[in-house]
């Protein structure tokens, strides 16, 4: 970021013809045409007024950003909320040169405006984020949709304006994988949809995906409406489902189908580990795989061996070891990378396409990415735990501490893994961030304090998952700020199907925005923040970047460190199949990859006497039924003088003949 | 014929050097190695100028009596060892293949009968795992301890046949580390193959291109992969046979890498021929190169595997030698999944090696002699009796004549079946005196075998070559809990035990161990150890980025929480 900034100053000097307007980063590609594109309708919906972004104008804004940020960083202190802001860190502000602050801060407006109770809402001065590039420009909204976008936008009266003062704004982060509310045993997770998606908007994410698990042999339908019941009474965001397939027969089937024909989802996750549980068998995931791929669907598989997990737990407990350390003991992250491989070699076997949830471990990560460079259509999900904390606190001393790191696949103990996946992360071999929020108190992390089997499986994330990677990531200058709209919010909405109605800032889409302050440093503490949890993972993190305003359907959720959330006026999003960031590929595959039989004569040789299968076998009926449609091809290729034989002279010596082929055929290749 | 020998003039080739020196033999054991040998008289004298002599070849994979559907292989005990020591093999290691089910000592009993009966040269067995049940692990023991088999087989594909479940793989695998013995694997995904058999089925394909179309190379790969997996767990040395295609030894050769006791076996098959064959309109053809895992379409795969060969990144070559004749090959006709499975290449192993991989320079001739007998006999504790020339080895040698050139052809070939799959491939380097338990069977390319004369050699447990490594790690790999205060705080009603427990009978069968573990906790909390205050692990500095403001150990009480 630093460098970044430094380069707003120097571009003063540059020559007009160099100087770009609205963005300092290398030439945004032009996805709809060049520059000199003269198509028409070519910029439609794209209301950015060129002439308002030409580089007359420009100077006059960038210095103004460049101080807000200390401005606004500093003005959150005093606000007791959610966001404890650092005073001491000047630090980061140190390279620029101390200019004066002359612009109004943005909070009097907001709370002078906030009498008025308007839908619409303007952002003024913002530097707005996408995936592909960065520009200044302001933006309106109304009705939960942005509206317009450019300079000197005319709007009607009654607007709340937000100054943004050269600020990020970018879309609002999509955690696509959450539990919140997931009953385990009786009891459930401590954070319903309420508690948890205000954790959500405290954190900068404005929409949440969450499983839908349904109790093995249930159906699946009754459980997604149960999940529906609950998160619309309670959502304070909106959301999506994932529907777990818990267990597979044609029943199932049927209803996946009607789940993703008529409900909206199109994601669905397969389980290889928790044996006799959830896990299904390998010729069960080729048959999932195979059913998601004909309806559009993306399969989901939470990767780990459960047969030899189940074998290390046995052996662990009779070793004695009954403690939070076992859960990683019993499950090294060897057995996630095979399962990782399985999975991506079945989906390739099945031309589906393939999403790794929880990515937990760097030789789990090296199969996704070995995996895409052989180009498999695979997308990895690590999750804010494996992105921002490691798994030495399995063996802390305090019970309560390492029970309450216990997830699945746990933490990689290898203190260099989080570094290693936001490296992954910056580079596209993994693509979107979840944080799999799912909380439990001590008091239920204790079910299992004689035997850790039993803990509760689940880490928090939700609100820190976007700290997190800018913190990791963009801070140490791994990735820009474009990727970190990528890898937050821009892939998941393309995975899920929602864009662009979801991760960007455009014309239409739904103005779920943060304004993203990159200068505020916090502190994680369980003291803090907004999940019912009595841990945090990511305790005593010090975590530079935060969002300043969250705008949730058009409406500020998240002002100074103030939430203020409505349970209940979260919307369900539905998903639609075939999304074509995951299909494009898979579909022109589809159609090369026809396989044709080799037509031969038929083989009317000696055949040797022999006792039929009795037992199991390969597959016995369809097999033997088939080859009669076959049969009809190769005869007429037979009768219409294809011989084998060749020279029908010396038919009395097969042996022969088929070497006299044979060689012919060494001749021909050599 | 003499039972004293002497080769004289000839370059001793082993796998750590090669010199010039006399061998003199006596009662099938090599007496004496060196120059101007005082020998007794009576002595029949080869001449090996301007030759090599190196250990006879073993052929680590052969299944010669391998029942299917009630056919045995066209080539037996006795036509494949013939065949065998006309390519400069000496030994040879068969597959027993006992029926699902049945009793393993039982099927042992049954191949030593035969092997006994019709064999031409030494030979052990490696015994197939078909079906495991807790009732094996004895037979397992008594094979190991009284019958000289250390080696076994699983399977990862033969989908309800032969396949086992991965806790059953580590289940053998633990089993067969603590006896000693090494643990083989057959790596295929056989779910997958079976559903990819049935999709080809219903698409039409009937034909041998469906074999390799439902054989894939990831699924392969995959297999080799998870059981690399579950022997790292097991702390198990592993054996892959059959590694016929370029990433499955490249998964093989990552493994080595990162330290794992793992061997690979490529094939004459995949070192010499590619799959392209599968689409050949002659179906007789196509149906010889049946096989799993099939031969690899890729025309690259033979020279790669050479390499890896070459480097050491796969050791051992086998040739998996198990033939059927076109009239038993055309069973699977209408159908590719009944073809009987198998290849040739217990004769063709030795020359395919060496012009592959000697002629083309990739390795040299001590290498040569590494990769077809050493690491074999040292990988199963043959070694130095067989796989080396040394006085007191076994007086198994051959005479190799790098210049001469022979064509493979069915024609010429001693085997009983009608193609080889090798048809037409020139290779310079092969047998000119072949020298079996201290007799002459090849010489002047003349044949004189005795049917019935292999012995069965017992091989002993925990080969040094693989075990060593072994043992260091389990002294090392030594887990041991966390020692904490008991849990004191509030605990969560579950009311619904009975389902949805992760874990099932085995983990909480095993709660009583944990009960060991509670006296020495009980006395630490006693011990005026409190959870609250500093943790142990607080001074150790985790992640660079974390600076603690209020130290975690001011909240980490966990009966007072805030």
């Amino acid at each position: 970021m630093a460098e970044r900034k430094r380069t707003w100053d120097k571009e003063d000097d540059l020559p007009v013809y160099l100087a770009r307007p609205g963005t300092t980063d290398q030439v945004p590609r032009q996805k709809y045409g060049g520059m000199f594109c003269n198509v028409e309708g070519a910029y439609e919906s794209k209301t950015i007024d060129f002439d308002a972004l030409s580089v007359g104008q420009r100077s006059a804004r960038s210095p103004k950003s460049i101080q807000d940020g200390s401005q606004d960083g500093r003005s959150t202190d005093s606000e007791p909320g959610s966001i404890c802001t650092d005073k001491g860190t000047g630090g980061h502000e140190e390279g620029h040169s101390g200019i004066d602050i002359k612009t109004t801060g943005g909070k009097e407006i907001l709370q002078n405006l906030d009498e008025l109770k308007s839908d619409r809402l303007l952002i003024k001065g913002g530097r707005i984020v996408n995936d592909d590039q960065s520009f200044y420009a302001d933006i309106y909204m109304e009705d939960g949709l942005i509206k317009q976008i450019g300079d000197n936008l005319i709007v009607p009266g009654g607007v709340k304006i937000i100054e943004a003062n050269g600020k990020m704004v970018i879309p609002g982060g999509i955690d696509i994988h959450t539990h919140f509310q997931m009953p385990y045993r009786g009891t459930t997770t401590v954070d319903d949809f309420s508690q948890g998606t205000k954790a959500a908007l405290a954190g900068g994410t404005t929409m949440i995906v969450d499983h839908v698990i349904p109790d093995p042999g249930a159906s699946l339908i009754e459980a997604f409406e149960r999940w529906r019941e609950w998160a619309d009474d309670k959502a304070c965001c909106d959301y999506s489902l994932h529907v777990d397939i818990t267990h597979w027969s044609d029943s199932a089937k049927q209803e996946v189908e009607t789940l993703v024909k008529e409900k909206g989802v199109n994601s669905f996750l397969v389980y290889m580990a928790y044996k006799d549980l959830f896990q299904m068998t390998n010729s069960e995931l080729y048959d999932i795989f195979t059913f998601l791929g004909e309806l559009g669907a993306v399969v989901q598989v939470h990767a780990e061996n459960g047969e030899i997990i189940a074998q290390e737990q046995a052996r662990m407990l009779e070793m004695g070891i009954t403690g939070p350390e076992g859960h990683v003991l019993s499950r090294p992250e060897e057995l996630e990378a095979e399962a990782v491989f399985r999975a991506i070699t079945i989906a390739s076997q099945t031309n589906c396409p393939l999403y790794v949830t929880k990515v937990m471990s760097k030789s789990a990560a090296d199969i996704i990415s070995q995996a895409r460079k052989k180009g498999n259509v695979v997308f990895g999900e690590p999750i804010s735990a494996s992105l921002g904390t490691d798994g030495t606190h399995y063996w802390s001393k305090n019970w309560a501490k390492a029970a309450s790191f216990v997830t699945s696949p746990p933490l990689s103990p290898d203190p260099t893994t989080p570094d290693y996946l936001n490296s992954l992360l910056a580079s596209g071999d993994l693509n979107v961030t979840g944080s799999s929020h799912c909380t439990f108190s001590t008091a239920q992390k204790a079910i299992g304090k004689d035997d850790f089997t039993q803990i509760p499986e689940g880490v928090n994330g939700v609100e820190e998952r976007m700290a997190i990677i800018w913190d990791k990531a963009v801070v140490t200058g791994k990735m820009d700020e474009n990727m970190f709209v990528a890898v937050t919010s821009t892939n998941a909405a393309k995975i899920l199907n929602l864009y662009p109605r979801k991760g960007r800032i455009a014309v239409g889409s739904d103005s779920d925005l943060v304004i993203w302050d990159c200068d505020a440093v916090r502190t994680i503490t369980a003291k803090t923040h907004n999940s019912a949890a009595e841990y945090n993972v990511f305790e005593g993190m010090e975590l530079r970047g935060a969002p300043l305003v969250v705008i949730c359907q058009g409406k500020i959720v998240l002002e100074d460190g103030n939430l203020h959330a409505t349970s209940g006026t979260g919307r369900f999003i539905p998903c639609t199949p075939f999304p074509d960031f995951a299909y494009k590929r898979v579909k022109a595959r589809k159609q090369l990859a026809v396989l044709r039989a080799v037509p031969r004569g038929m083989y009317d040789g000696p055949v040797s006497d022999f006792t039929p299968m009795s037992r199991g076998g390969t597959p016995a009926a369809s097999a033997r039924t088939s080859p009669t449609k076959q049969s009809v091809p190769v005869r007429n290729l037979h009768q219409s003088g294809f011989s084998l034989a060749g020279n029908p002279a010396q038919r009395g010596e097969p042996i022969c003949l088929f070497i006299h082929s044979h060689v012919h055929a060494a001749v021909l290749r050599s | 014929q003499s039972d004293r020998l002497i080769i004289k003039g000839g370059k001793i080739v082993n796998d750590d050097q090669s010199f010039y020196a006399d061998v003199y033999v006596e009662d099938g054991i090599i007496k004496q190695i060196g120059e101007n040998l005082i020998v007794p008289g009576g002595v029949k004298t080869i001449d090996a100028y301007g030759h090599i002599v190196i250990p006879g070849g073993i052929d680590v994979n052969t299944c010669l009596h391998m029942p299917y559907l009630g056919m045995t292989p066209a080539d037996d005990f006795y036509h494949g060892t013939k065949a065998a020591l006309a390519g400069g093999t000496t030994m040879i290691i068969d597959h027993v293949l006992p029926e699902p089910g049945s009793s393993l000592l039982a099927a042992y009993d049954q191949w030593r009968d035969i092997a006994d009966k019709k064999s031409c040269c030494d030979y052990s067995l490696h015994m197939d795992i078909t079906h495991w049940h807790e009732g094996h692990i004895e037979e397992l023991e008594a094979l190991v301890k009284d019958k000289g088999v250390n080696s076994f087989l699983v399977f990862m594909a033969y989908k309800d046949m032969y396949q086992c479940s991965d806790s059953q793989i580590y289940e053998i695998l633990s089993i067969l580390r603590d006896l000693g013995a090494i643990a083989q694997v057959h790596a295929e995904n056989g779910d997958i193959i079976q559903e990819e058999q049935k999709r080809l089925l219903d698409l039409g394909i009937t034909g041998p291109e469906g074999h390799v179309l439902s054989h894939p190379e990831e699924v392969e790969t995959e297999a080799v992969y998870r059981v690399l997996t579950i022997a790292k767990q097991a702390n198990c040395p592993l054996y892959i046979t059959k590694v016929m295609s370029k990433t499955s030894a490249d998964v093989i050769a990552q493994a080595r890498r990162k330290g794992m006791v793992v061997y690979g076996e490529p094939i004459t098959a995949s070192l010499g021929t590619d799959g392209s064959h599968y689409w050949s309109k002659n179906w007789v053809k196509a149906a010889a190169f049946v096989m799993s895992p099939p031969v690899n379409p890729d025309p690259s795969t033979p020279d790669y595997l050479n390499s890896l060969l070459s480097c050491g990144d796969l050791q051992v070559t086998g040739s998996a030698h198990c033939t059927f004749t076109t009239a038993q090959k055309a069973v699977g006709k209408d159908n590719f999944t009944l073809i009987p499975e198998g290849t040739n290449g217990i004769e063709e192993r030795m020359s395919v090696v060496w012009e592959k991989s000697v002629a083309t320079g990739k390795m040299d001739e001590n290498e040569f002699v590494a990769v077809t007998s050493t690491n074999a006999a040292k990988i199963f504790n043959l070694y130095p009796r067989k796989g080396r020339i040394a006085v007191g080895s076994d007086a198994d040698i051959v005479i190799w004549n790098t210049k001469e050139t022979k064509i493979i052809s069915a024609k010429s070939h001693n085997l009983t079946v009608e193609c080889n799959i090798f048809e037409g491939m020139e290779c310079h380097g092969a047998p000119v005196v072949v020298i079996s338990q201290g007799k002459i069977v090849l010489e002047a390319e003349k044949l004189s075998v005795t049917e019935g004369s292999g012995r069965f050699i017992p091989r002993k447990t925990f080969p040094d070559y693989v075990y060593k490594r072994i043992k260091a790690r389990n002294r090392l790999a030594d887990i041991r809990g966390v020692p904490r205060g008991l849990y004191d705080g509030p605990v969560h009603d579950v009311t619904t035990a009975t389902k949805a427990v992760a874990p099932t009978p085995t983990s909480r069968g095993s709660a009583c161990p944990g009960k060991a573990q509670m006296v020495p906790v009980r006395n630490l909390h006693q011990s005026g150890f409190t959870l609250s205050g500093n943790q142990m692990d607080d001074h150790i500095p985790r992640r660079t980025a974390q600076r603690i403001v209020a130290p975690p150990g001011g909240r980490s009480n966990i009966t007072s929480l805030s």
